[in-house]
């Protein structure tokens, strides 16, 4: 893991260090319901999961491991899926993310993204499983495109982030 | 990236007992998830307080923003109209297209009249519309076709109003916050309306498949009755949405269903009108004298 040194004189605050991580993963949640945007099939990709791992991925301490629960009950609120679909599967996802780190000696940047598609396609086949308790008969084809767009777009988050980082080490 | 420092704390108890105790609030955490997902099912408006609140919230973001790039949806037609027969191509489409669903409605309407007037009288509230309004946002990253509208109930928007553009119907509202409204869009598949072919009556139903089209399944066993072109209304049956809206144009047959497309796209529609229930429109029935149906005793 990368040290980043603070400017002299300066330690960014507690608060800062913690709060940016979580409001960048709930922006990402709320961007959907923000945008005007009228699709009539899902079309963008879960982005409050894609910057969830980026966060995790980037940085394995930040967060405890039943983080994914929080965090999906806000994205569950914010995109409109039935309420508990998140936060089941982020907390499955955090917690084999964290079985992957022990397994794995290193972990390169074409792990990450595999981490990363793997998981998006384990959250959209299950958010769709799930609403087929809600009645809902969607069929699994839907996914396919918002899996490619969360794997064409994972590496543009990994450097929002990487952004994003280094400006919150930065006091 | 190289391993990171584990979490495992080797033989420090406190630290153990921390790592355990995640663990313990993770999996505690997923299935409370889970339970809630099963409670959400059995009670879809639980939990739409939080839902509704959250809305209030994003609302004027997305309506600032949806007024700022309003006309965007239609862009690609635009361009492919200048591209295709220069830039009256689009203004002409458009039109033949409003004539053409003027056709049909008034196709309906006739038809309509010819069935209503061989039945009772019943007279039609003419002024059932609540609130005109925009779609602001939608559901775009899950699977549930959701939109969202900028009225809610202080604009006098309930749960379960039909919401209908002038090109066609758009849904049914789902849950409903002071200023702004989910609906439940035509195409969700959980969205299931009583149409009929608009120049005869045959009867079908329709479901969405949350692709942006919906599923036209006859009810008459049978040879499947449809062919490309046919446009469905709305029938009136059940008694949520009014009769002779325009829903779906078929454009493909299967084996004993057709794919339709709705005629209102919602990425292009500039207003929908949120209606009354049609049951609520229709007068109690005139109550007969009490003294000539008591039976004699």
């Amino acid at each position: 893991m990368t040290m980043h040194v603070p400017k002299l004189g300066n330690t960014p605050s507690r608060w800062r260090l913690e709060a940016i991580p979580i409001a960048c993963v709930i922006l990402a949640s709320a961007l959907p319901s923000l945008l005007p945007v009228l699709v009539q099939s899902p079309t963008l990709p879960p982005l409050g999961l894609l910057f969830l791992l980026g966060w995790r991925l980037l940085h394995r301490e930040l967060w405890p491991l039943w983080i994914g629960a929080p965090l999906g009950l806000a994205d569950d609120i914010l995109s409109g899926h039935p309420i508990g679909t998140a936060v089941f599967l982020w907390t499955l996802i955090m917690i084999a993310v964290e079985t992957i780190d022990q397994r794995l000696m290193w972990r390169d940047y074409w792990h990450d993204w595999l981490i990363a598609i793997v998981a998006c396609l384990f959250f959209l086949c299950g958010g769709i499983i799930l609403s087929w308790l809600a009645g809902s008969s969607a069929s699994l084809q839907l996914i396919l495109p918002q899996t490619l767009w969360s794997a064409l777009l994972y590496p543009l988050i990994v450097r929002v982030i990487a952004r994003v980082d280094r400006w919150r080490m930065m006091a | 990236m190289a391993r990171a420092p584990s979490r495992r704390p080797g033989v420090n108890r406190r630290a153990q007992y921390g790592l355990f105790a995640s663990y313990v609030i993770a999996i505690t955490a997923a299935i409370a998830g889970l339970l809630m997902v099963v409670i959400a099912a059995a009670d879809p408006a639980g939990f739409s307080v939080i839902r509704s609140t959250t809305s209030e919230v994003t609302r004027p973001v997305a309506a600032a923003l949806r007024s700022a790039v309003s006309g965007i949806g239609s862009l690609d037609e635009n361009v492919f109209a200048y591209v295709k027969a220069g830039s009256q191509n689009a203004a002409l489409r458009r039109q033949v297209e409003a004539n053409r669903l003027k056709i049909i409605e008034a196709e309906a309407i006739k038809q309509e009249n010819v069935r209503l007037k061989k039945l009772l009288k019943l007279t039609e509230a003419s002024d059932s519309e609540v609130a005109t309004t925009r779609m602001i946002s939608s559901s775009s990253s899950i699977g549930r076709r959701i939109a969202r509208i900028n009225a809610g109930s202080l604009q006098g928007v309930m749960t379960g109003m039909p919401v209908r553009a002038p090109e066609g119907l758009i849904g049914r509202v789902l849950i409903v916050g002071p200023n702004s409204a989910d609906i439940l869009l035509l195409t969700d598949s959980q969205n299931i309306v009583p149409v009929r072919r608009a120049k005869d009556n045959v009867p079908a139903i329709s479901s969405g498949l949350d692709d942006g089209t919906v599923e036209i399944r006859p009810l008459s066993a049978g040879r499947n009755p449809f062919k490309p072109g046919d446009i469905m209304v709305t029938t009136g049956t059940g008694g949520l949405y009014s009769p002779n809206i325009p829903v779906a144009v078929i454009v493909s047959i299967k084996a004993g269903t057709a794919t339709g497309v709705p005629l209102a796209s919602p990425a292009r529609v500039e207003a929908v009108m949120v209606e009354q229930p049609y049951e609520a429109n229709i007068p109690a029935p005139p109550q007969p004298a009490t003294d000539t149906d008591q039976p004699a005793s």
